[in-house]
């Protein structure tokens, strides 16, 4: 493609990046950080870096109810709104590294920082509430719902994930500069009968990265 | 990978024994994407299951092709799997781009579950970025097929009635050395991949692509859409009786998905 100076560049697609030719484009500087990112984020055997520690048996996490908290926003809901000490014990943290964020195996954490800690509900233990606010990368998001689903026992098992996203970004006939926001809106699945509290996500609006995943 | 849709009453999974695969490879455009939309939103497809892989980016939204608040409540996700029992076509839709290496997997995955559900054959909605054409290629169609060895055996003969061009090779090492020719599909994704997989895994396999630019791709989803009807016959082009010609691209429908591509409503204040 011919710009206005008339040098030729690559022209970005969006559909996604030639694996062709980002291999060929690639200087030995960037396949040295290539090799250093991805000894940090995967372990020797090829596994993605991601870790749950959780400080209960995995054989007692029968779960009926999961909430989680995607992003900051949607975190920050809970700590203000549902998560006290008094009602809710901290019972997992996940350990992560990507070049976006790190988190560590601390539950002791600032509201500043990147995290993402399970707690549960002592009254009923079968439910469970994920606070997430670290951003889990695209390659990690499978192997993050593999390791948390894997570690619980399915009872009836009811999930309800909590995100943001910005208003820019929501599709309308009319100008996002005139709509009353915040507003909520929702997916569900068709198991799930039960009354929803706010409108469902229309067309052509979609829902992307772990809250899709 | 292939996870069947419940319909109720434990029926089995779906059999595409004998069937036509149809899918896109996501490339430049997204133009194979939005003509298989075409394809699915005319011909009414039934979705019968979807691909669960950790190769694709995650979405989710609710159904893509509704027409009415009845049906627009169906959750939809970023592979799934359509099919037409009458045409004996099954339809793979791919709604995001591949993760980071992952597209090597997705493709062994695929062309493995294509030979254990024994479909025919395999039809690749493609395009390739229209500013590396050569100086041939510039003049004439901008449509091009492929075809692998065995299904050339089987439908090399429809392609040359139909006047279709096939996809040159480019040489290997231009203005150095030009007998050694390769095939080069700039901005086609997997499609070179999974072409040459099938060749040499003996899948038949035909792959219909065309040269285009990022912008406004519907037309080229309705000029490549209508290029596939020539040889498939998915829809009969009738002939307009106003003014004498055959116009398919009326017959096909817009999917609801496809409002708002190019943004929101302008703020009234603007002006």
């Amino acid at each position: 493609m011919a710009t206005f100076f008339g040098e030729v560049v690559v022209a970005p697609s969006r559909a996604g990046l030639d694996e062709e030719e980002e291999a060929r484009e690639e200087t030995p500087e960037d396949r040295e950080i290539r090799r250093e990112i991805e000894k940090k984020r995967y372990r020797q055997c090829g596994r993605l870096r991601i870790e749950v520690l959780w400080s209960c048996a995995e054989e007692s996490l029968v779960c009926s109810r999961f909430i989680v908290a995607i992003g900051r926003n949607a975190a920050a809901f809970l700590s203000s709104f549902i998560l006290d000490s008094v009602c809710w014990e901290v019972i997992g943290v996940v350990k992560l590294w990507n070049e976006w964020c790190r988190t560590s195996s601390t539950t002791n954490v600032l509201p500043t920082d990147s995290f993402c800690l399970f707690y549960r509900l002592i009254a009923d233990p079968t439910v469970l509430l994920c606070q997430c606010s670290c951003y889990v990368a695209e390659d990690q998001q499978f192997q993050w719902l593999e390791k948390i689903f894997g570690s619980m026992q399915k009872k009836g098992l009811q999930v309800t994930i909590l995100s943001t996203c910005p208003v820019a970004d929501y599709k309308t006939q009319e100008s996002t500069l005139t709509l009353v926001s915040p507003f909520l809106k929702a997916l569900k699945t068709k198991e799930f009968q039960e009354q929803v509290c706010c409108p469902l996500l229309e067309q052509p609006n979609i829902v992307r990265d772990l809250p899709a995943a | 990978m292939f996870i069947p849709c419940d319909r109720g009453g434990g029926s089995a999974a779906p059999d595409f024994k004998g069937f036509t695969l149809l899918m896109p490879a996501v490339s430049v455009g997204n133009v194979g994407q939005l003509a298989i939309d075409l394809v699915i939103s005319t011909l009414d497809m039934t979705k019968v299951g979807y691909f669960y892989t950790d190769c694709l980016v995650p979405m989710v939204g609710n159904n893509p092709y509704a027409t009415a608040e009845e049906n627009s409540v169906e959750l939809s996700i970023n592979a799934e799997v359509y099919s037409l029992p009458s045409k004996k076509l099954v339809v793979l839709q791919i709604r995001s781009p591949f993760i980071k290496n992952k597209y090597r997997p997705f493709c062994e995955t695929l062309l493995s579950w294509v030979k254990s559900s024994k479909c025919a054959r395999v039809v690749l909605l493609s395009s390739s970025h229209a500013y590396q054409r050569d100086d041939e290629q510039l003049l004439g169609t901008p449509l091009r097929y492929l075809l692998t060895p065995d299904l050339e055996k089987a439908v090399g003969g429809c392609m040359k009635e139909l006047n279709w061009k096939e996809m040159e090779k480019v040489a290997a090492y231009p203005g150095i050395n030009n007998t050694d020719k390769v095939l080069h599909i700039p901005g086609g994704g997997i499609t070179k991949l999974l072409f040459t997989e099938s060749c040499s895994e003996g899948i038949q396999m035909a792959v219909l692509l065309k040269f285009c630019s990022e912008g406004d791709n519907i037309p080229d989803a309705f000029v490549l859409v209508n290029y596939l009807n020539e040889w498939l016959q998915l829809i009969k082009s009738e002939v307009s009786t106003s003014n004498n010609s055959t116009d398919p691209s009326s017959q096909w429908k817009i999917p609801s998905s496809w409002r708002l591509l190019f943004g929101n409503g302008l703020p009234p204040a603007l002006f």
